[in-house]
């Protein structure tokens, strides 16, 4: 398969390309819920418009109501909400969620999925336990109580926690924290008895939350796929978490290089406009380079995950890492080309590099996709 | 089975068939490369059998037309080639500068009687090519190029000195830059062909750091080149040089090379490395090296069908020389002392330090580094005054 759009994503790109820079505008969505302090984050009109636009369930199966796409299709949506840095609640339910919720019984796709094809139901994900990313060791447990389990435990960086109507959490049913097995994948309704919040704004602004679940009972239903048999399910939300945030990150950092070069093409110094110098030329020339390569390796890992490839998972953290770093050197040089005007509040570029470092920090930082592809080349 | 998979058993089958063993094994070196010519000598009756199996159906040049020794395939069908071969590890059955560089120059610019004849001959590998660009005057600065060819008619008589000109003294013929009009700088440029016995040229190898002489200066004492020896049109040679130009950054960038594009970390880490510093940097680097990979296949695949940026090869000579660098450096500090052995028969005469020098070359051969990002922020940024 080549590794470009073919004529179907092309025309779902134009779209999703034209609708969100009228609609996902960084005045419009995230400087707009920013100072108005919205508790969630992001807007619901917008969500709705996903809905009306067939995006929240573009991943979901045809019989459940959704397009049935993959990984490439939602990179696509995922790149436009990334450029104009729009809070959305997209990644984590309608590719995180939907993700988990295809290995979900009748029950749980039927109570869930509806909504979220509609616009009104959001998911969030609650794996990380501490301030790094590391699925590996799960110790947040659900204990066995009558026909269904009892959680106990705390899960962070839990991002649109307190604004979603469920939570897919990853829980251990059974062995010690670093098993393998013994992990079994829960969706937690909203309104379970016995779940604290200690919501917290981050650097990008986004809505995170510390969650606690003090002996939540669940009902056997709850279960998504198989008990102690929950890595499958999550490796699949993992990896699309992870390729999907790649997938932002190349949005992020091209946003931020547009910006950056339209700067370098209208600022003047010394009596020239400071893209006549060869000095920010050649470091312009060598960030276009990086990002279109990181681009080049998110589709490739995009294509290998929906075609069910063995290199799938080594592919995705290599995308996840070389868009983080990619997308770093753009904000970093995005805000030293701009100058003391990239310092300011006023200019949008400083935005950029708030919402890479979130993102970067989003399902496994460089650093750690390093150690898993090293692990994964058997090293 | 669609039509592109029947293609490819067709293929895999093919390879499978008439691939001998020894052109399967990893090329260690410059001397395993098949390069073709008059003088040529094959390392093996292997060597020899493989490039004449593929040329006799146009896989030695497998998206060229049939009618000039190509095998006619289609994009699609040239990436199922290259997948087929990397899966065979098979080695190219024919490495030269006329395949990658001269070919891609006269498919575009040659008339149909200098497309049969040439083309034909650099399929079939009976011809080596060499390139003659670069002066000692006019380096990155190419144009400034004064070799000059003197109009006598039917004839140009050519004078002036070539440099770096690769593999000048085993080449049969040069692709040859040649100012023909001293009036204008970029129009005064004429792309001649001709055959390196003629009376007058002379070749010099240059040392190199590395011990090897990749390299030669060329000399033109009163080189008689007829006029139907010109590609494109009279002082219009610098197009012909500027599209050929891009088919060598292309080449030199490593785009779909697997052997340049490889990770290194399992392999270097293999006889127990314990230095967790080096693990780190191996897999930064082997990331780069898979996001490179993914890189060459989408810029091959949309260089087929014009979607990519006309100067994009820029961007893939100066990201892919760079990361061949950065390969040797991190190759040199996991061999530690022994990697510095120049000589010995562990090194097989010292390839590895042999092989870091030579890539130090990559960022300047075809166009520095510098160069590269030049036009980068020209072309494709479109910065001022680039």
């Amino acid at each position: 398969m080549p590794l470009y759009y073919t004529e179907d994503q092309a025309m779902l790109a134009e779209s999703v390309t034209g609708f969100m820079a009228d609609e996902g505008g960084i005045k419009k969505q995230l400087r707009h819920w920013r100072d108005i302090n919205c508790k969630d984050g992001f807007g619901h009109g917008l969500w709705k418009q996903f809905a009306e636009m067939g995006l929240t369930g573009m991943l979901a199966a045809e019989a459940d109501g959704g397009l049935a796409m993959g990984h490439v299709e939602a990179g696509i949506v995922l790149a436009e909400i990334g450029r104009n840095l729009t809070p959305s609640p997209f990644l984590t339910t309608s590719v995180m969620g939907v993700t988990a919720l295809k290995d979900a019984s009748d029950e749980l796709r039927g109570r869930w999925l509806p909504g979220i094809i509609a616009g009104e139901t959001v998911l969030a994900v609650a794996i990380d336990e501490g301030a790094k990313h590391k699925p590996e060791k799960i110790a947040c447990r659900a204990e066995r109580a009558g026909n269904g389990f009892r959680l106990t435990g705390a899960k962070d960086f839990v991002i649109h926690g307190t604004s979603a109507d469920a939570i897919i959490v990853a829980a251990r049913t059974s062995g010690s924290d670093s098993d393998h097995d013994g992990v079994t994948l829960f969706a937690v309704p909203k309104d379970a008895a016995g779940i604290g919040h200690n919501a917290v704004r981050l650097v990008d602004s986004s809505i995170a939350s510390h969650v606690r679940f003090d002996g939540v009972e669940l009902d056997g239903s709850a279960v998504i796929g198989e008990v102690d048999g929950g890595r499958a399910v999550l490796n699949k939300v993992l990896s699309a978490g992870r390729i999907g945030a790649a997938a932002e990150q190349t949005g992020v950092g091209g946003g931020a290089f547009a910006m950056t070069t339209g700067y370098l093409k209208t600022r003047k110094q010394f009596g020239k406009l400071i893209g006549e110098f060869q000095a920010l030329q050649h470091r312009a020339a060598h960030l276009y380079s990086e990002l279109e390569i990181a681009e080049a390796v998110v589709i490739k890992a995009q294509q290998l995950l929906d075609g069910g490839s063995e290199r799938a998972e080594l592919m995705v953290s290599v995308a996840k890492a070389k868009a983080a770093r990619a997308c770093n050197l753009a904000v970093r040089e995005g805000v030293q080309m701009h100058g003391g005007v990239g310092m300011t509040d006023e200019y949008d570029i400083g935005l950029y590099m708030k919402r890479e470092r979130a993102l970067t920090e989003f399902m496994g930082d460089a650093n750690y996709h390093a150690e898993r592809v090293a692990q994964l080349s058997g090293y | 089975m669609s039509e592109l998979e029947a293609f490819r058993a067709e293929i895999r089958a093919w390879i499978e068939a008439n691939c001998p063993e020894e052109m399967r094994r990893p090329v260690q070196g410059e001397d395993d490369i098949c390069w073709g010519g008059r003088n040529f000598v094959f390392k093996n009756a292997a060597q020899k059998a493989w490039m004449e199996v593929c040329a006799a159906k146009g896989y030695t040049v497998p998206d060229w037309p049939k009618a000039y020794g190509g095998a006619g395939m289609s994009p699609a069908e040239a990436k199922v080639w290259r997948e087929e071969m990397a899966r065979a590890g098979a080695r190219p059955p024919l490495s030269s500068f006329g395949i990658w560089m001269l070919g891609p120059a006269l498919l575009k610019f040659g008339t149909e009687e200098q497309k049969v004849h040439y083309l034909g001959q650099v399929a079939r590998g009976e011809i080596r090519w060499c390139q003659g660009y670069s002066e000692p005057g006019s380096g990155s600065d190419l144009v400034s190029l004064q070799t000059y060819g003197e109009d006598k008619g039917d004839h140009w008589v050519v004078n002036g000195q070539k440099i770096w000109t690769s593999y000048a003294d085993k080449a049969d013929w040069i692709f040859c830059l040649v100012r023909t009009d001293k009036t204008n700088v970029y129009q005064g440029i004429s792309f001649l062909l001709f055959d390196m016995t003629t009376p007058g040229v002379t070749t010099k190898p240059i040392k190199l750091i590395s011990g090897s002489s990749p390299f030669c200066e060329t000399f033109f004492d009163n080189v008689k080149v007829p006029k139907s020896q010109i590609v494109g049109q009279l002082n219009r040679g610098w197009d012909v040089a500027k599209y050929l130009l891009g088919h060598e950054r292309e080449m030199i960038s490593g785009a779909g090379d697997g052997a340049q594009t490889s990770t290194i970390g399992k392999v270097l880490t293999r006889g127990g490395l314990d230095d967790p510093m080096l693990r780190a940097e191996l897999a930064a680097f082997d990331i780069d090296a898979l996001a490179f990979a993914a890189m060459g296949e989408k810029f091959l695949d949309e260089i087929k069908v014009g979607k990519a940026h006309p100067a994009q090869p820029n961007m893939m000579k100066y990201a892919g020389t760079e990361l061949n660098k950065r390969r040797h450096e991190l190759l040199m500090a996991a061999g530690g002392s022994t990697a510095l052995e120049w000589e010995s028969e562990e090194t097989r005469g010292g390839a590895p330090a042999r092989s870091w020098l030579r890539t130090k070359a990559n960022s300047i051969e075809g166009g520095t580094s510098e160069v590269m990002l030049n036009v980068v922020a020209k072309r494709i940024l479109e910065l001022p005054g680039a």
